[in-house]
């Protein structure tokens, strides 16, 4: 695991790289750049660029600033011509190529990746976007270069003489820096004092921390530097000072005011940024003496505050008005880890089985006790109203998983030559969110396979009377305990002969033709190594990508299904549990153990009447259900439990199904259905065990634990 | 760093310091920094198809955990458990074991040179104790918890870790 540092970054990148995506692409639909678009990207890679330049990823640092140069054109002397196409995909290789690096970073490599291609690329093409729009290709570019000389990593990109927001820098506009040899203290030539206060964005969390960013970063390149509040990390307040009156800076520099100001424009999170220039350091509201600095150093006692009562700086109201959170609900968010939750949600489980332990304790049995049942109730009705919200904090919508298909749509439609356009329904829904993890790449081959063998070239499509551009439709809902999620568009549907045709070829035939129905013919597709494609394409053809989408929803305990009308288009349905760790299980006992079996799988249950159950000569045991002879195990037996009913008339017969079979298990008595939390068996015990049937345990209500059987590895047992 | 350095305290304070317990008429010792917690006996779930001293699973606060009876595991006649049987929960490469034992101790510190190895007796003796402790004129048999769960076990363990791995791989 990378270090919390390194963490964060790889998260806070990624979420910019989604948001970028989704702006590049939203953009291309509009045909152009709305200036807010623009906004959003120049800040979202500007900021990569600042951590990633922080990170010392220079890559992916320069690539981010190259990209933001096009933006900062873009936003600066608003180009009449722009190709947004060009641009879009110039900002989502970008966002690829970053998002490699973020991998490599995740899986603990380095992102050494070079981004030169990417980047002299995208150089070249501001160059001809510049010279295309009459603007001379070099002015901006050889400013940015200064900026680069003078800031490190460029600062903010050349900060150009026509600059609309300068009434955000409201006192450094007032103030042109003039040079001004200071005349206390010990100065040498080109030496510039400067008092500066940042204000970082609301919402950005860890003010302090990134406070002490800046005196990292800047402290190399100045002089001497002061600031307040004095003790950022260690004192408690120091968040909120810096939140509420921003973070105050006081240095002495070689840096020129415009070098200065770039400098600190480099701060992550920044939202706004007031600079001045001043002519000496007597001139600062803040500047301890040499004497001061070694008392306070000394003592190490109460922080001085000279120039710190809470609203004595005039400041405007406009300016001290909390600028509007720019990350969006950025505030109200917290990332916190799976494991956590996952520990959070286990104690949950362990409180629900301690209030049946005590509600339902054998020592209160034949009491009367009125108070007490009435605050077990109330403690029960607390109870699940938790259990239901940690459970809640697993849910994620599926928005995001839902919007990447967008880009694969956009993908596949430009280098096929086809129209087509994503419809997004109910991407609000939410899931947990390992279902959402394991959704998306099922989801991405089959909308693959929806604009590469559905939807049809626009000629054909307007020839068969559709509409030129092809739809596909993503819809998500929740259905009692499933979600179902549907992927429908309005292409040529499938080719039922063609699929049948393949079957019959690859012979994975399994019925006669004659008893199959349209939905097993479609069920086809999703077998290993099935195409109907001719040619293999970049995309689809291989046979490869249908059956991970079986075998990954089935991992999912859920199930698809394909319908198809020829000439219509064809949709996929894909229905998932809405929890994985949940599952409706009868209990039964046998001597004194405890065993739980799916609900699912269990046909029916009943006392076999006097003799039903034979032997064949062999020894083995079965009985005769409904005109088919069903083998019969022995749970007893089988698990080798002392103390069991061995007499099957007075235990009780589970029919079980699995597989294509049917078999009878024998236990003793039925202790009744359940929801059951389903946990592993523990891998110490696991290894020395394999062929027992158990695929899991659980905790019953009385705190006791019982196995967990799966009728799918009995069956295996039985008929091997 | 600030994590490695804390670690490091962390693993200094715990130095030479063994948990003690009764096993027959021996006293055994084993690292502090393995155990996780002790517990009283409880209901024991019994597996299928685990040797004799594996006795079956516990549930500690929602964790399953398996328990295995140390005298078995020394083949020895096994004990009848009472009120002062213990189950000493250890964490041995993030897997939890309990281990059930005739009675726990107290916490001794053992300073190294009163560690001794143990006598070179023949093969297949002596294994599960890494080095021998004096307290006092009494002994403290140091357990070697990465063997004991060795062997049949050890091979368990690798792979876990394997699997484990390969897992990470896909």
């Amino acid at each position: 695991m990378a270090e919390p540092m390194v963490e964060v970054f790889i998260f806070e990148t990624r979420q910019f790289l989604e948001q970028l995506e989704q702006i590049a692409l939203g953009s291309e639909e509009q045909g152009g750049f709305s200036e807010e678009d623009v906004n959003e990207i120049f800040r979202a890679m500007h900021t990569i660029k600042g951590s990633a330049a922080m990170m010392m990823f220079d890559q992916v640092s320069t690539l981010a600033h190259s990209v933001e140069d096009i933006f900062f054109y873009i936003r600066e002397l608003k180009p009449a011509k722009v190709d947004a196409t060009a641009i879009t995909d110039i900002v989502l290789n970008a966002v690829d190529f970053m998002r490699i690096e973020m991998d490599k970073l995740d899986a603990g490599g380095t992102p050494d990746m070079s981004s030169e291609e990417l980047r002299n690329y995208t150089k070249d093409f501001l160059r001809n976007m510049k010279l295309d729009n009459g603007h001379d290709p070099d002015i901006d570019l050889r400013k940015a270069k200064n900026a680069k000389k003078a800031g490190e990593a460029g600062g903010d990109a050349a900060a150009p003489a026509p600059e609309p927001e300068k009434k955000q820098y409201y006192i450094g506009a007032a103030k042109p820096a003039t040079p001004a040899p200071a005349a206390t203290g010990a100065t040498s030539g080109g030496q510039h004092i400067f008092e500066a206060t940042v204000f970082f964005q609301q919402g950005c969390e860890m003010e302090e921390v990134r406070a002490f960013g800046v005196v990292n970063s800047l402290k190399e390149k100045v002089k001497e530097l002061h600031y307040l509040p004095e003790k950022i990390l260690e004192d408690e307040s120091a968040t909120d000072t810096i939140r509420n009156m921003g973070f105050r800076l006081f240095f002495t520099t070689e840096m020129n005011f415009d070098e200065a100001k770039a400098e600190l424009d480099q701060t992550i999170f920044l939202d706004r940024l007031e600079i001045k220039e001043v002519a000496s350091v007597a001139e600062l509201e803040y500047w301890p003496s040499q004497e001061t600095i070694a008392i306070t150093a000394l003592e190490n006692s109460e922080p001085i505050k000279p120039a710190m009562p809470p609203v004595q700086r005039d400041l405007t109201p406009a300016a001290r008005k909390p600028a509007p959170a720019k990350g969006g609900d950025g505030a109200q968010m917290i990332t916190v880890r799976v494991d956590k939750l996952d520990k959070l949600m286990d104690l949950v489980g362990e409180m629900v089985i301690a209030e049946a332990m005590v509600t339902q304790n054998p020592d209160l049995k034949g009491m009367e006790l009125d108070n007490f049942a009435k605050a077990a109730r109330q403690l029960h009705k607390i109870n699940g109203e938790l259990q239901d919200s940690v459970m809640a904090l697993r849910m994620v919508p599926l928005e995001g998983t839902f919007k990447k298909m967008n880009r694969i749509v956009r993908d596949m439609t430009k280098k096929l030559g086809k129209k087509a356009r994503l419809v997004l329904v109910g991407e609000s829904t939410e899931v947990d969110k390992n279902i959402n993890e394991h959704i998306s790449d099922p989801l991405m081959h089959i909308v693959r396979n929806s604009v590469d063998h559905g939807i049809e070239m626009p000629e054909v499509r307007v020839e068969a009377g559709k509409e030129e551009t092809g739809t596909v439709i993503l819809s998500a809902e929740n259905a009692g305990g499933e979600v179902v999620i549907k992927i429908k568009d309005d292409g040529g549907g499938l080719n039922k002969e063609k699929i049948l045709d393949r079957a019959r070829k690859n012979g994975i035939l399994t019925k006669p033709e004659s008893e199959l129905t349209d939905r097993e013919i479609y069920s086809f597709i999703f077998a290993p190594g099935f195409s109907t494609k001719e040619a293999v394409t970049e995309f689809s053809g291989r046979g490869v990508g249908m059956d991970v989408v079986v075998s990954n929803i089935k991992s999912l305990g859920g199930k698809v299904i394909v319908d198809s009308e020829p000439g219509l288009g064809s949709t996929t349905t894909i229905k998932i549990p809405l929890t994985l760790a949940i599952i409706e299980g009868m209990s039964v006992s046998v001597g004194g153990s405890r065993f739980t079996i799916p609900i699912n799988y269990i046909s029916r249950s009943f006392r076999p009447d006097e003799g039903a159950i034979f032997r064949d000569p062999d020894g083995s045991e079965m009985i005769m259900v409904q005109g088919t002879c069903c083998p019969v195990i022995r749970l007893y037996d089988m698990y080798d439990i002392p103390d069991a009913i061995h007499e099957p008339t007075e235990g009780i017969l589970l029919l079980l199904e699995a597989g294509d079979a049917r078999f009878g298990v024998l236990a003793d008595e039925l202790l009744g259905v359940q929801e059951i939390v389903v946990k592993p068996v523990p891998k110490y015990i696991s290894r020395m065990m394999k062929t027992t049937g158990i695929s899991g345990c659980t905790l019953l209500g009385d705190g006791s634990i019982s196995l967990i059987i799966d009728p799918q590895q009995v069956h295996n047992i039985i008929f091997d | 760093m600030e994590d490695d350095k804390l670690l490091m305290e962390d693993e200094d304070t715990q130095k030479d310091k063994y948990l003690t317990f009764t096993l027959g008429n021996e006293v055994y010792g084993i690292d502090i920094k393995v155990v996780i917690e002790i517990i009283g006996i409880q209901k024991i779930t019994v597996v299928p198809e685990v040797p004799e001293y594996v006795k079956g699973i516990i549930n500690l606060r929602g964790k399953i955990i398996p328990v295995v009876d140390m005298h078995l595991r020394f083949k020895r006649p096994g004990k009848e458990y009472s009120d002062r049987t213990c189950v000493i929960v250890i964490d041995v490469n993030d897997v939890l074991i309990g281990l059930i034992v005739d009675g726990v101790s107290e916490v001794l510190t053992i300073p190294e040179k009163n560690v001794v190895p143990p006598p070179e007796l023949k093969a297949s003796q002596n294994k599960y104790i890494r080095s021998i402790g004096k307290i006092g004129e009494g002994v403290v048999l140091l357990l070697d918890w990465m063997k004991l769960f060795s062997e049949d076990d050890q091979s368990l363990f690798d792979d876990m870790s394997a699997e484990e791995a390969s897992e990470e791989a896909t």
